[in-house]
């Protein structure tokens, strides 16, 4: 897994379809691996493949004309379980970046926990997104983690993520990393008899 | 400062809050399973860690048994690894482990509650989306990803951002017929799958607190279909006769002194929401769904709305703008931790008594535990079951999530008591409805989608 992000710049898969749930994204059947890695082969296995395993012509990850590094939804991606699995097939399949009008709180920290950096743009915006793709597969867009700035042509939007996921995602560290580092803080809470049921 | 529910729990539970971020929450309680703690603990021991509070955490086998047989060894390969290593995971970090052949194993939102380990005032978490169950008891219990899993097992914390509060009060009687699993496909239908994003929801109104804290469960726990991070509701007497006496409540003279601490669990008066609802319960009639997420959802007297999304009902292979009672279905599925408990299971056995259920409809019923089974065993339910010729299997998340052998066919409609109808959720290609424990009960004898009101 990469870790740490910060300007991409890269053509993207439009998948023009709302409420895009976790168990699309990877079906509960492929859970029962025990390590983090290989999920990307299942991604979106049913829509992309058929029964037999053959690829399903029409469903756009089949597509030979849409590469990229940046995967582009409708609103509300990512509803549904929490498996984090989502996430990993994502990465794993060579996204960096989601961007949507609108995602799941649980699968955005999931994402934001393995450095796939989840852009939420407006609804107008990202229809624009899927316009542009439609008219050239060939589109670039650009993320700037950095500046918080999407870049479609001349078209520049900003994006909201909270510092402290920033900082993370820039530097490579995560949550753990600095739970740990306030262990002893986290234990002097344990010791106030109120805070604890 | 009047303060919600949430704030109350919420604020005692902050060890800190970094600038410009998150907060740093003190987890009470963390719940794990087979399918997404392996990887935690790969991450811990990768790290060089020990679990941090190996006694806060409880540990069972659901998403991935069988519900057959279960004495047996696994037969699928892949699926007994994942089991033996949580087995394997836990000895290992000294974690109590209610697995398979334990006679508390079940769903782990099953399980948590009927323990009375869930208990009022407490954070909680596990890695899954359904955790919201646990709101029931007036905890704030969330979903959370395998990383957090891992964060909660180093350091018995995770960082949070505080979502925005909102309270659906849902006021008045319930018809008759009428469900607590009606009343939460109903919100959902109103609000949609993504209305209530980046909330925590308090319940609360008159038909909430008639509930029974099954039925208060069943609410909190698909609370995560509108896209909530959670659901809760205040604690009353419903909630502490349901605790008392349970394996892991407090006795005692520390039983009393909890529940003067959880008698002030309760949002104040003036106590500010980002966004409020009232519903009137008389609106609401037996639900059920059409399409593909939990917000496609009519009365079962209704017809799919003619605007709904051409892609689900290609899937669902039903037609916009056509009644949905009468509806052939192949299969009924009683279970999963939005309506797997005993009383859910009394519920259907006390209709279906006597009656047989249709020849085309094959039904499963799947306790949410060993004690719901064991009781069930105890109450003569599995009699009236074998009767009506429903085939009573053993506890697991089974074909909620189809992950074990325990698939819809391909095609083939399923009324279901669930709490997800995304496509492929029951297997490949499978068609799933939602519905109450007695929609579904009267689906198996009429082997179609009935009206319940018509036959009590
Ligand atoms: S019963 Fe279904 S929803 Fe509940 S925990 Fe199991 S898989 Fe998840």
């Amino acid at each position: 897994m990469s870790k740490s992000i910060n300007k991409i710049t890269s053509t993207a898969v439009p998948i023009h379809l709302e409420n895009i749930d976790t168990d699309q994204i990877i079906p509960a059947r492929f859970l029962k691996a025990t390590s983090r890695d290989g999920f990307g082969d299942n991604l979106f296995r049913d829509w992309r493949y058929n029964a037999d395993g053959t690829p399903k012509k029409d469903f756009i990850l089949n597509n030979p004309t849409y590469s990229g590094r940046i995967l582009v939804a409708g609103k509300n991606f990512g509803c549904g379980s929490s498996r984090e699995h989502a996430a990993w097939a994502i990465k794993d399949a060579g996204f960096d970046v989601v961007v949507s009008s609108f995602f799941a709180d649980i699968f955005k920290n999931n994402a934001l926990n393995n450095f796939l950096l989840p852009v939420t743009v407006s609804e107008e915006f990202l229809q624009q997104i899927f316009a542009a793709i439609e008219k050239d597969p060939k589109t670039n867009i650009s993320v700037d983690l950095e500046a918080q700035t999407i870049t479609l042509g001349g078209n520049i939007t900003s994006f909201d993520i909270n510092n402290y996921k920033k900082t993370c995602l820039l530097n490579g560290y995560d949550d753990i990393d600095y739970l740990l580092s306030i262990r002893p803080e986290i234990e002097a809470f344990e010791q106030k008899p109120q805070t604890i049921q | 400062m009047p303060k919600t529910l949430f704030e109350k729990i919420w604020d005692r539970h902050v060890v800190k809050t970094i600038e410009g971020g998150p907060s740093v929450l003190y987890i009470d309680k963390h719940f794990i399973h087979e399918v997404t703690s392996p990887q935690a603990f790969k991450g811990l021991e990768k790290r060089g860690l020990e679990v941090f509070r190996p006694k806060q955490i409880v540990a069972t086998a659901d998403h991935n048994v069988p519900t057959i047989d279960q004495h047996l060894p696994i037969k699928e390969e892949l699926s007994r690894i994942q089991v033996q290593a949580l087995v394997d995971n836990t000895k290992k970090h000294h974690i109590d482990l209610y697995g398979l052949g334990h006679p508390y194993q079940g769903i782990v939102h099953v399980i948590g509650p009927e323990l009375g380990v869930t208990q009022p005032g407490m954070t909680i978490v596990c890695g899954d989306s359904h955790t919201s169950t646990h709101g029931a008891f007036a905890t704030i219990s969330f979903g959370i990803g395998t990383s957090e899993v891992e964060m909660v097992m180093a350091t018995q914390c995770l960082l949070q951002s505080k979502p925005k509060l909102m309270r659906i009060n849902v006021e008045g009687t319930l018809n008759k017929g009428v469900t607590s699993k009606d009343i939460i496909l109903y919100i959902i239908a109103h609000i949609s799958a993504s209305g209530a994003t980046g909330y925590f929801v308090e319940y609360a109104g008159s038909a909430i607190r008639s509930l029974s804290m099954e039925g208060r469960m069943t609410i909190c726990n698909m609370s995560i279909e509108m896209g909530a991070r959670g659901g809760m509701i205040a604690p009353d007497q419903t909630t502490f006769d349901y605790l008392e006496g349970r394996e892991f409540a407090p006795e005692g003279a520390e039983w009393e002194k909890k529940l003067t601490e959880w008698k002030q669990l309760h949002s104040d008066e003036d106590a500010l929401f980002d966004k409020e609802i009232t519903i009137a319960a008389a609106d609401i009639e037996p639900m059920i769904t059409y399409g593909t997420n939990p917000g496609m959802g009519v009365s079962v007297t209704g017809r799919i709305p003619a605007e709904a999304d051409p892609k689900s009902l290609a899937y669902m292979g039903l037609q916009a703008g056509a009644a949905i009672k009468g509806k052939k279905v192949d299969y009924v599925f009683i279970g999963s931790c939005t309506n797997s408990r005993i009383e859910d299971l009394r519920l259907v056995a006390s209709f279906v008594k006597g009656r047989k259920k249709a020849d085309n409809v094959e039904v499963w019923v799947v306790p949410g535990s060993k004690q719901v089974e064991q009781q069930a065993i105890k109450e003569g339910i599995d009699k009236v079951f074998a009767e009506a010729g429903f085939n009573l299997r053993q506890p697991g998340c089974s074909a909620c999530l189809a992950m074990n052998e325990d698939k819809i066919p391909a095609g083939k409609y399923c009324i279901s008591t669930s709490n997800r109808n995304f496509e492929g959720r029951q297997g490949p290609n499978a068609r799933t409805l939602l519905a109450s424990p007695l929609t579904a009960a009267v689906a198996a004898i009429t082997g179609e989608v009935a009206d319940i009101r018509e036959f009590i």
